[in-house]
């Protein structure tokens, strides 16, 4: 569905050459749903925007949906579906006149266009809104609606910038059960950008991060945090027994790092664990052979933020220091 | 422009899909004021207070000698449909600017739609209700003298939407690179506007100025519009309509000509 080889942006900001996106090699296998992870500013939406033809590529090639996008870039428009980071309805437009309007901008008869935009706003709980103005919906209306002009001519792949900024959990959640739908139904390949972690940890199947322009990772989400992050397990001992444990848990953590606290006569021991689900009910049982029950246990799963600092040495959320 | 570069293969659009598209771009558009028709009534009233309040103290001001024997109300009409025409059309951009600080722009330039027919259908949303103001205010002039050729009003409104899609463009243009800066938009917009359009005969006879603004008017295509719609207005056909027209599709050329590049820039 999406090929692409050595993809690279260049802008030149007061005289000074920015590399956004530094050739980076991306396929996508129709049907996937494939996450762009990274913090703002990464050049995930450089990058998607230049899979959507709204940039051009300073160097290298990309082919979407079987067609090269500097050589036909409207046939690439054709054949996609882009959700935007803005809200894509005009602020005085009535929202069915603007649903009808994307309809026929992709050629669809006026009858088939308002026929989907009805399937559409009744699917996304926007019925009651047909004759609304753009400007007097909320803000999760609004992004409802972006979804469904997005959908109008049922496009087999689908680009979305940032779905969820901005929204409160609720209306995140029901816009990921609309979105995850519509992939149910017609198998669409969807490929949308992030900065929100544990939206790309649940909803793909597939996670590209990407820094400064590059991938560094390209993975599902659970052989991510397994292979780059591990289980966090934290476990306590009391502390006369402490010198029995260490030796076991270094070997455990197989040269990994190890936390230690102790306080009130306990010695709290912080690791990262491959598979720590798996290997924990053994470990305990070493720990209590050795002389050493463990007191307390508290395992913690891998987020994809561990993962991204793992790769970096930077927090998600720190953002791209350049 | 394919020699530029390689990267440079552009699709061309055939003449079909432009018209199509822009029937589209025009159509939505046009819902804004079918929707919502008070703004239309406004729009009727502006060319009338022009003429009513404006006509008269032209006739007094000037004299009857400059307007080349015609009545002064001959004269003017035509002119106020000119400028009615350069108010909206060069106003193109302008609602565009809406669009570009929300999503609404971007979503539709990842459709299909062909890029002159984003302009050419805004711009001819401008012209539009001037075919709805040039009747009305032709039909109210009747009684005060003003003698009406429908088919010869026609074709002026014909031409001046040709031109009317130049200036759109060039609007439009003008909205792209002024993003994030409006005032840059109506700083320019205003500047130019007026003296063209002083410097055409629109409000007053050029015959009436200087030598050297005579010659500048030669310059201006607008003058070459105003007096092809002076001529079709009194009812004939002739040189002057030939070089109006000629005027109109240059303008349009070049102002389609500058949008697409203002377009195709903003994705560098």
């Amino acid at each position: 569905m999406i090929h692409t080889d050595k993809l690279t942006k260049t802008f030149v900001v007061k005289k000074e050459t920015v590399e956004a996106v530094k050739g980076v090699d991306i396929d996508v296998a129709p049907g996937e749903l494939v996450a762009f992870l990274g913090p703002n500013g990464a050049g995930k939406s450089t990058t998607l925007r230049m899979l959507t033809t709204l940039l051009r590529p300073t160097s290298g090639t990309a082919t979407v949906a079987g067609v090269d996008v500097t050589a036909d870039p409207a046939g690439v428009r054709a054949r996609i579906g882009y959700i935007g980071q803005g809200n894509g309805g005009g602020h005085s437009f009535r929202v069915i006149d603007e649903l009808v309007m994307q309809g026929r901008f992709y050629g669809m008869n006026t009858a088939d266009a308002a026929a989907r935009a009805e399937e559409l706003l009744k699917s996304l709980d926007l019925a009651d809104l047909a004759k609304r103005t753009v400007i007097k919906l909320s803000g999760g209306q609004r992004r409802r609606m972006d979804v469904a002009l997005g959908l109008m001519h049922s496009p087999r792949l689908l680009f979305l910038d940032e779905p969820s900024t901005g929204m409160d959990p609720q209306n995140r959640a029901n816009l990921w059960e609309h979105i995850m739908r519509m992939r149910a139904e017609h198998g669409t390949t969807i490929v949308l950008t992030t900065h929100y972690m544990d939206e790309a940890d649940l909803m793909s199947e597939r996670v590209i991060v990407i820094d400064h322009g590059q991938i560094i990772a390209d993975d599902t989400a659970a052989r991510l945090k397994a292979n780059l992050a591990g289980d966090l397990l934290a476990v306590e001992v009391a502390a006369d027994s402490a010198h029995g444990v260490r030796g076991l848990l270094g070997r455990a953590a197989a040269g990994g790092e190890i936390n230690e606290n102790t306080y009130d006569g306990v010695v709290r021991f912080r690791l990262r664990l491959t598979e720590g689900a798996r290997l924990a009910p053994a470990l305990l049982k070493e720990m209590h052979d050795a002389g050493a029950p463990a007191q307390s246990l508290e395992l913690k799963p891998p987020t994809l933020d561990d993962v991204f600092l793992e790769l970096t040495g930077r927090n998600l959320r720190e953002g791209a220091d350049r | 422009m394919a020699v530029q570069s390689t990267t440079e293969v552009r699709e061309k659009p055939s003449l079909g899909q432009v018209l199509r598209d822009t029937k589209y771009v025009f159509w939505r558009e046009m819902l804004l004021p079918l929707r919502d028709p008070f703004s239309l009534i406004f729009s009727l009233i502006q060319p009338l207070v022009f003429l009513g309040l404006f006509g008269p103290l032209l006739g007094a001001a000037v004299g009857a000698p400059a307007f080349g024997g015609q009545s002064t109300l001959q004269w003017f009409l035509p002119g106020v449909v000119v400028m009615i025409a350069l108010f909206g059309t060069s106003m193109t951009g302008s609602n565009l600017q809406y669009e570009l600080m929300t999503g609404s722009y971007e979503r539709i330039l990842a459709t299909p739609l062909s890029r002159s027919s984003l302009m050419i259908g805004r711009a001819l949303k401008e012209w539009a209700p001037l075919v709805a103001q040039g009747l009305l205010i032709a039909l109210v002039c009747i009684p005060f003298g003003f003698v009406f050729y429908p088919l010869h009003v026609l074709a002026g409104l014909v031409i001046l939407g040709i031109f009317g899609i130049g200036l759109g463009a060039l609007s439009y243009a003008l909205a792209l690179v002024s993003q994030n800066k409006e005032w840059i938009f109506w700083g320019v917009q205003q500047t130019l506007l007026f003296p063209l359009m002083i410097l055409s005969g629109i409000m007053l006879p050029i015959e009436a100025g200087p030598g050297w603004m005579k010659t500048a008017s030669l310059f201006n295509p607008l003058t070459y519009l105003v007096n092809a719609e002076r001529e079709l207005f009194a009812g004939s056909v002739g040189t002057d309509t030939l070089l109006g027209l000629l005027a109109a599709v240059v303008s349009a050329a070049v102002g389609l000509a500058v949008g697409i590049r203002a377009i195709n820039r903003n994705i560098r």
